[in-house]
C-alpha cells in the first residue's frame, strides 16, 4: 500500500513540474538573478496545483488530496552545516590543505597520527570561528575546548575525532534571510544553536540551526545566507560542489497543533541550494503521506541520502541505538581562552555583513530584487559599492551591473573579477551619458569594449571618435543628405507609409556612426520630412 | 610528632669527606668507576656519586681520554652485564661511529656540545630517527619512527649518542617492567628481581653504568618507582616542562619525559638539555627554563647547615602501615639526614592522598583506550590477515596488545561510557582537582615534601605479576605527584635488607611547579652529604672483578 502511494508520488506531477523547472534554474533560483524562469516557477508555485497534462480529472483530484494532506502537517526543519575553513593549513598541523590534491601527498607524523605526534591549534581556525561566531550574533565562549570523539575508521588516523563537544566556541545566534521576490518575498530570522570547531585534520566550522525553518525554500534560502556569510567573512570559499559547505537536513513532520515533535530524518548529499529544496519537499511529501495513511510508524530515525537522478531520498543508515562516542576532554590541546580585547579586534574588523548590506541597499532606493542581487556575491556587491563611491548614480549602476554586465559575464563564464572593467570606469561611462556626451547606444559598446579589453571610457571616446553630434546643423546636414539619396522612399513617405520614419532615423545614424543624438535627430527629421508636404 | 622518630645522632664531620678535590676535575670515576666497590665487600658502602657527564667533559676536552674509548668501555659493559639484565630492546650499531665523529671534531678543535660522548639510553615508547621505537609491544614491532622525539633531538644536538632504547612495560603500562611484550629486565642489585617499571629498562640501565644517563617517561610512578627499586637518581619534571612530542602516548595529561642519571648532577644536566617549550607540543610550557645545575656546589663547600631554614613536609600517609618496615627506616634515617642539614621538618597531612590511586588509574585507563585506538593495523605495526575491516581492527589489536594493555583500554573505554562517565571519569576528574589543591595547600606551607617513592624495595620477579592490584597499590607513592602535576625527585637514601648487597630505597622530594631548580639543589646537597649508603650495584662490581 505505502509503496503504491510512495510510486504515485513520484510521478505526482505537483511535485514533478515544479522541481523540474527549479532544477533548471538551479543557480538562478538562489542567486536571486532575474529570470523569465524563475518568475514562472514562482507563479506555478504559488498557483498550486500548476497545468496538469494527460488524465486531468484523476491527478487533479489527488493532487488536491496531497496538497490537503500537507496542509494538515507542520515541518519542522534544521540544518547542521559544515563549513570548511580557507586556512593554508590544516588544524592540527603545518601540513597545507588544498581540495582536489593527490592523496597522501601533504601529510606529515602529526596528521598522519603516528606514535608520539601531537595535534597543534592552528590560530587561524580560531579566528575564522570567533569571525563566523560574531557574525551569526552568537553569545561566544571565552573558555572553551576540545574533545575527543571516538570511533574507528580507515580514514581516523588516530581513532578519533577532536571536535567540541558540550562547550561550542558560540552559541545562541541567529541569521538573517531575505526570501526572493519571486517567492512573495519576506524576511526571516533563523536561530542558531552553536558554531563548534568539528574534527580534526581538515579545519571544520560545525553551524547548527534551530528548528525553524518549515520549506524547502526556507532551507535553502537560510543555507544561501551562510555562504553569502562565509565568503564575505572570507573565512571559506563556501563551494558546495568541492564539499566545503555541505549541509545535513534534518526534517520531521507532526500534525498541526501537536507539540511532541515527529521522528526526524536526517538528509544528506546535497550538493547544492535547490537539491536542499527539493529534498526537503520531497521528504515533507513522503512523510506526510506515511502520516496520512496511518504508518507514520514507517518513518523512522535515519539517514537518508538525496539522489540527484531519481530525484528522491533513499535510505542510507538506519541509527541503531545512539552511537556511544565516549566524548572526552582531548589532554593535548589546552583550553582556548579568548581574551575580549582579541574579540573586540575581530568584532571591529569585521566586513559589512550580507543582512547589513541588504539593509543599506535598501535604504538606497533600490527593489528588493535589485538589492538581493546585489548584495548576493560580496565581489558585485563590492563592485557595485566602488562604482556608487566614485558618483555614479545608484539606480543606473544597478542596472548596468544587472543587466548587461550580468549577461555578459553569464555568456563568458566570468566572474565580476575576471572581466577588465573598472567601476571608476562604469562610473565614467555613467556620467558620460547622463551629461550626453555619448548616446546611450554607444555607452553600450564601449561597455563591452571595457569589459573584453579595458582601458578608459575617455581613451575609447577619443580613439574611436564618438563623441555624440548634438550640433543640430551638422545632423541637419546628414538627414539632406539621406533624404536626397532616397527619393523613392521619400516619395512613398510623403504618400502616407509614415512607418519609413525608422528607416531614414536608421540611415542617418548610419553616417553619423551611431553619434548623432537620437532626440535631436528625430526632431530634425520630422521636420524636413513633414516640411514640404 | 616528628621528634618522636628516634634517629641516630651523626656526626657532622661526614659534610667535610676526606677527599678534598673538586667533583669538576674529578676524572677518576669515568674509567674506574666501580672501583671503591670492587676493593671492597659487596655489603660496604660507597662514597657519593659524582658527575659523570662532567668528568666525561672534562677528560674529552683535556684529551686524556676519547670518546671512543669512553664509548669502548660503555659497550663493553653493557655486553657484560645484558645477558643478565636485558635491560635494552634495542642497541644502536652507531655508537662508535658517532663517538668517532666527536673524537674527530676534538681534533680539529671544533666546538663539541655539553653532552659529546655522553651514552643516553632512550625507553622505548621515546621516538628515534632510524631506531625501533616498539613501545614494548608486538603491534609497533619493527616500527621505526621517521622523526626523533624533541627530547631525544635536543640531546643529539648537544652532542650525546643515543646507545639505544631501553625496555618498558608495554606502552608505559605496568610497574615492573614485566609487561614488556619482549623480554623481562633484571635489577642489577639482585638478578631476581624486578628493576620497577615502567621505566625499568632505564634505570637498569643507569644503574649497571651500561649508559651515563637515561630518558624515560613518568606517567603515574615510571621513572621515580624504577630509580627506588635501581639505586639511581629519577626525575619526574613538572607537567609541560619537557616536551611530550614524540612520547608514545599513555595518558597525556598525565604522560612526562624524566631522566635518570647516577647522580643528581647528571640528572639535572640531563634535565637543562631537553625542557623548554616546543611548538609541536601545545602543552609544553614556555615557563622560563633556568641552569638547573648552577646551583650545585661541591660538598667541600657547604657549610655546616647547607639546607638551614628549609621546610621540609613529610607526608603522614606515605608512612602508614602499608609502608615495608625496612623502607620506613630508611626514610626515617633521611628525615634526620634531612633535619643535620639544617631543615625544618614537620608532619603534613593530604587528606585526599588515598583517593589518588583509584582516581589515577580511572583516568590513565580512560586516556589510554583513546590512545591507544590509533593501532588499529592500518597504517603501521602489525596487521592481522581479515577479510573484513572490523576483523581487520580486532585480529590487529587483539594479536598486538599484550593482557595487561587489554585490560587498560577496557577499563577506560567503561569508565568513558555513556552512563559511566559520571560515576568514573568525571569523579576521578574532580577528584583531581581536590589532590591538585591539597597539594597546594601543603607547599604553601612546606618548601618541599617528601615521600618514600614505593611502599618497598624491588620485589622478586613474577612475585606480582598475577596480582594487578599489588601491582596497581604499590604506586601509591606516585600517581598523587602526576595527578597534581608537580616536579619530584627521587634519590637513594639508603638499604634495606635483601639480595646480595641490600636492596636500595629512593626518597621522593615534591616541590611546586616548575621549581625542579629547588629539588635539585636540595637533592645535590642530600646525596653529596650521605655517608653509610651504597650506589653502586654489586652486579657490576662482582663483573669488573672477574
Amino acid at each position: 500500500m505505502a509503496s503504491m502511494l510512495f510510486r504515485t508520488i513520484q510521478t505526482h506531477p505537483f511535485l514533478l513540474y515544479p522541481t523540474t523547472l527549479l532544477r533548471r534554474n538551479n543557480a538562478v533560483l538562489y542567486c536571486t538573478l532575474k529570470s523569465a524562469h524563475t518568475q514562472t516557477a514562482a507563479q506555478e508555485e504559488q498557483q498550486k496545483p500548476p497545468q496538469i497534462k494527460g488524465s486531468p480529472q484523476t491527478r487533479q483530484a489527488k493532487t488536491k488530496t496531497l496538497d490537503k494532506i500537507s496542509k494538515d502537517y507542520e515541518t519542522i526543519i534544521g540544518i547542521e552545516t559544515h563549513v570548511q575553513l580557507s586556512t593554508l593549513t590544516k588544524a592540527f598541523c603545518s601540513c597545507p590543505y588544498n581540495y582536489g590534491t593527490q592523496p597522501n601527498t601533504s601529510i606529515c607524523p602529526i596528521c598522519m597520527g603516528l606514535p608520539g605526534a601531537l595535534p597543534v591549534l592552528n590560530s587561524k581556525v580560531i579566528e575564522f570561528a570567533v569571525k563566523l561566531g560574531l557574525a551569526l550574533n552568537c553569545k561566544l565562549s571565552l573558555n572553551s575546548k576540545f574533545d575527543r570523539k571516538q570511533y574507528f575508521y580507515p580514514d581516523l588516523p588516530k581513532g578519533y575525532q577532536i571536535s567540541q563537544f558540550d562547550i561550542p566556541i558560540a552559541t545562541g545566534g541567529y541569521l538573517d534571510v531575505d526570501l526572493p521576490v519571486e517567492f512573495g518575498g519576506g524576511h526571516r530570522r533563523f536561530g542558531v544553536t552553536r558554531v563548534d570547531l568539528n574534527r580534526a585534520g581538515v579545519p571544520l566550522l560545525e553551524i547548527v540551526s534551530e528548528p525553524d525553518m518549515r520549506t524547502g525554500l526556507e532551507a535553502a534560502e537560510y543555507a544561501a545566507e551562510l555562504q553569502r556569510l562565509v565568503r564575505y567573512l572570507g573565512v571559506s570559499n563556501g563551494n558546495m560542489q568541492e564539499g566545503s559547505l555541505r549541509c545535513d537536513v534534518n526534517v520531521s513532520i507532526r500534525p498541526v497543533g501537536q507539540l511532541k515533535f515527529g521522528t526526524k530524518v536526517e538528509i544528506k548529499n546535497l550538493n547544492s541550494f535547490s537539491s536542499i529544496n527539493r529534498a526537503i519537499d520531497f521528504e515533507i511529501a513522503r512523510q506526510a503521506l506515511l502520516h496520512s495513511q496511518g504508518e507514520d510508524d514507517q518513518i523512522v530515525q535515519e539517514t537518508r541520502l538525496w539522489e540527484e537522478g531519481s530525484q528522491k531520498t533513499v535510505t542510507m543508515r538506519k541509527k541503531e541505538g545512539l552511537a556511544d562516542y565516549r566524548y572526552f576532554p582531548e589532554p593535548d590541546i589546552p583550553e582556548v581562552i579568548l581574551m575580549k580585547e582579541y574579540v573586540d579586534s575581530i568584532q571591529s574588523s569585521l566586513p559589512e555583513l550580507p543582512e547589513m548590506k541588504r539593509r543599506r541597499y535598501e535604504k538606497m532606493g533600490l527593489s528588493m530584487q535589485d538589492v538581493l542581487f546585489l548584495a548576493n556575491d560580496i565581489n558585485v556587491a563590492q563592485f557595485f559599492d566602488a562604482t556608487i563611491a566614485n558618483g555614479a548614480d545608484v539606480k543606473l549602476a544597478a542596472n548596468w551591473i544587472m543587466g548587461d554586465i550580468a549577461a555578459y559575464m553569464k555568456n563568458e563564464k566570468l566572474t565580476i573579477n575576471d572581466i577588465e572593467l573598472t567601476p571608476e570606469e562604469l562610473a565614467e561611462l555613467i556620467a558620460s551619458i547622463k551629461s550626453a556626451t555619448i548616446s546611450g547606444k554607444i555607452g553600450k559598446e564601449i561597455l563591452f569594449e571595457l569589459m573584453a579589453k579595458g582601458g578608459t571610457v575617455n581613451g575609447i571616446i577619443k580613439e574611436k571618435n564618438l563623441v555624440q553630434i548634438v550640433d543640430p546643423s551638422e545632423i541637419e546636414k546628414m538627414v539632406d543628405k539621406v533624404l536626397s539619396e532616397n527619393p523613392k522612399q521619400l516619395e512613398q513617405y510623403r504618400g502616407g507609409k509614415t512607418k519609413l520614419q525608422g528607416f531614414f532615423a536608421g540611415q542617418v545614424m548610419k553616417i553619423s556612426k551611431g553619434k548623432a543624438n537620437p532626440g535631436l535627430l528625430n526632431k530634425i527629421l520630422l521636420e524636413k520630412l513633414n516640411a514640404k508636404c | 610528632m616528628l621528634s618522636t622518630l628516634h634517629h641516630p645522632p651523626r656526626s657532622l664531620s661526614r659534610f667535610f669527606p676526606s677527599n678534598t678535590k673538586s667533583r669538576h676535575f674529578h676524572i677518576k670515576p669515568v674509567l674506574s668507576l666501580s672501583q671503591p666497590a670492587a676493593d671492597q665487600p659487596p655489603s660496604s658502602t660507597s662514597p657519593p656519586p659524582e658527575s659523570q657527564i662532567l668528568s666525561i667533559r672534562h677528560s674529552l676536552l683535556s684529551r686524556e681520554v676519547t670518546a671512543t674509548q669512553l664509548a669502548e668501555t660503555y659497550l663493553s659493559r653493557l655486553k657484560l652485564t645484558e645477558p643478565q639484565l636485558k635491560s635494552f630492546i634495542h642497541v644502536s650499531n652507531n655508537v662508535l661511529k658517532e663517538a668517532q665523529s666527536i673524537d674527530d671534531k676534538i681534533k680539529r678543535n671544533e666546538n663539541v656540545g655539553p653532552l659529546a660522548g655522553v651514552l643516553v639510553g632512550v625507553k622505548d615508547n621515546i621516538c628515534t630517527l632510524d631506531m625501533p621505537s616498539t613501545a614494548g609491544s608486538k603491534v609497533l614491532e619493527k616500527y621505526r619512527p621517521p622523526f626523533d622525539a624533541t627530547a631525544v633531538k635536543r640531546v643529539k644536538e648537544l652532542g650525546a649518542i643515543v646507545v639505544g632504547k631501553t625496555n618498558l612495560d608495554e606502552f608505559g603500562m605496568g610497574s615492573s617492567t614485566e609487561a614488556s611484550a619482549f623480554q623481562v629486565t633484571a635489577n642489577p642489585w639482585d638478578i631476581s628481581r624486578v628493576p620497577g617499571g615502567s621505566s625499568g629498562g632505564s634505570a637498569a640501565a643507569v644503574s649497571a653504568r651500561q649508559c651515563v644517563v637515561s630518558l624515560g617517561s613518568d606517567t603515574g610512578g615510571s621513572v621515580r618507582q624504577p630509580a627506588s627499586f635501581c639505586g639511581v637518581v629519577g626525575l619526574k619534571p613538572t607537567y609541560g616542562r619537557v616536551s611530550r612530542y614524540g612520547l608514545m602516548a599513555y595518558a597525556s595529561s598525565l604522560d612526562v619525559i624524566g631522566c635518570f642519571g647516577s647522580s643528581v648532577a647528571d640528572t639535572g644536566i640531563l634535565l637543562s638539555a631537553i625542557s623548554g617549550h616546543d611548538r609541536l607540543d601545545a602543552t609544553s610550557s614556555k615557563h622560563e627554563v633556568p641552569d638547573f645545575t648552577s646551583q650545585f656546589m661541591s660538598a667541600v663547600l657547604l657549610e655546616s647547615k647547607p639546607l638551614k631554614g628549609l621546610r621540609v613536609g613529610v607526608i603522614r600517609e606515605t608512612l602508614d602501615d602499608g609502608v615495608d618496615s625496612g623502607v620506613k627506616s630508611a626514610i626515617l634515617g633521611a628525615v634526620s639526614h634531612l633535619e643535620e642539614l639544617g631543615c625544618t621538618l614537620s608532619e603534613v597531612s593530604l587528606p585526599s592522598f588515598s583517593l589518588g590511586l583509584p582516581a589515577y588509574y580511572i583516568l590513565a585507563s580512560s586516556e589510554s583506550s583513546s590512545n591507544l585506538s590509533r593501532y588499529d593495523g592500518v597504517r603501521y605495526g602489525n596487521q592481522a590477515a581479515a577479510d573484513e575491516l572490523n576483523a581487520l581492527y580486532g585480529d590487529s589489536r587483539a594479536k598486538g596488545f599484550g593482557p595487561e594493555v587489554k585490560m587498560r583500554i577496557l577499563m577506560g573505554t567503561y569508565g568513558l561510557s555513556a552512563g559511566y562517565y559520571d560515576a568514573y571519569y568525571k569523579r576521578a576528574q574532580q577528584v583531581r582537582t581536590l589532590i591538585k589543591k591539597s597539594f597546594k595547600t601543603a607547599l604553601h606551607e612546606n618548601d618541599i615534601l617528601i615521600s618514600p617513592a614505593a611502599p618497598s624495595a624491588a620485589y622478586k620477579i613474577g612475585e606480582k605479576k598475577n596480582d594487578p592490584l599489588a601491582m596497581y597499590a604499590g604506586d601509591i607513592m606516585t600517581v598523587n605527584v602526576n595527578l597534581a602535576g608537580l616536579p619530584a625527585l627521587v634519590l637513594p637514601c639508603g638499604l634495606t635488607e635483601g639480595g646480595l648487597a641490600g636492596l636500595p630505597v629512593g626518597l621522593q622530594m615534591i616541590g611546586p611547579a616548575f621549581d625542579e631548580g629547588k629539588l635539585l639543589k636540595v637533592g645535590h646537597i642530600f646525596e653529596q652529604t650521605l655517608q653509610g649508603c651504597r650506589f653502586i650495584p654489586p652486579l657490576i662490581a662482582e663483573d669488573i672483578k672477574e
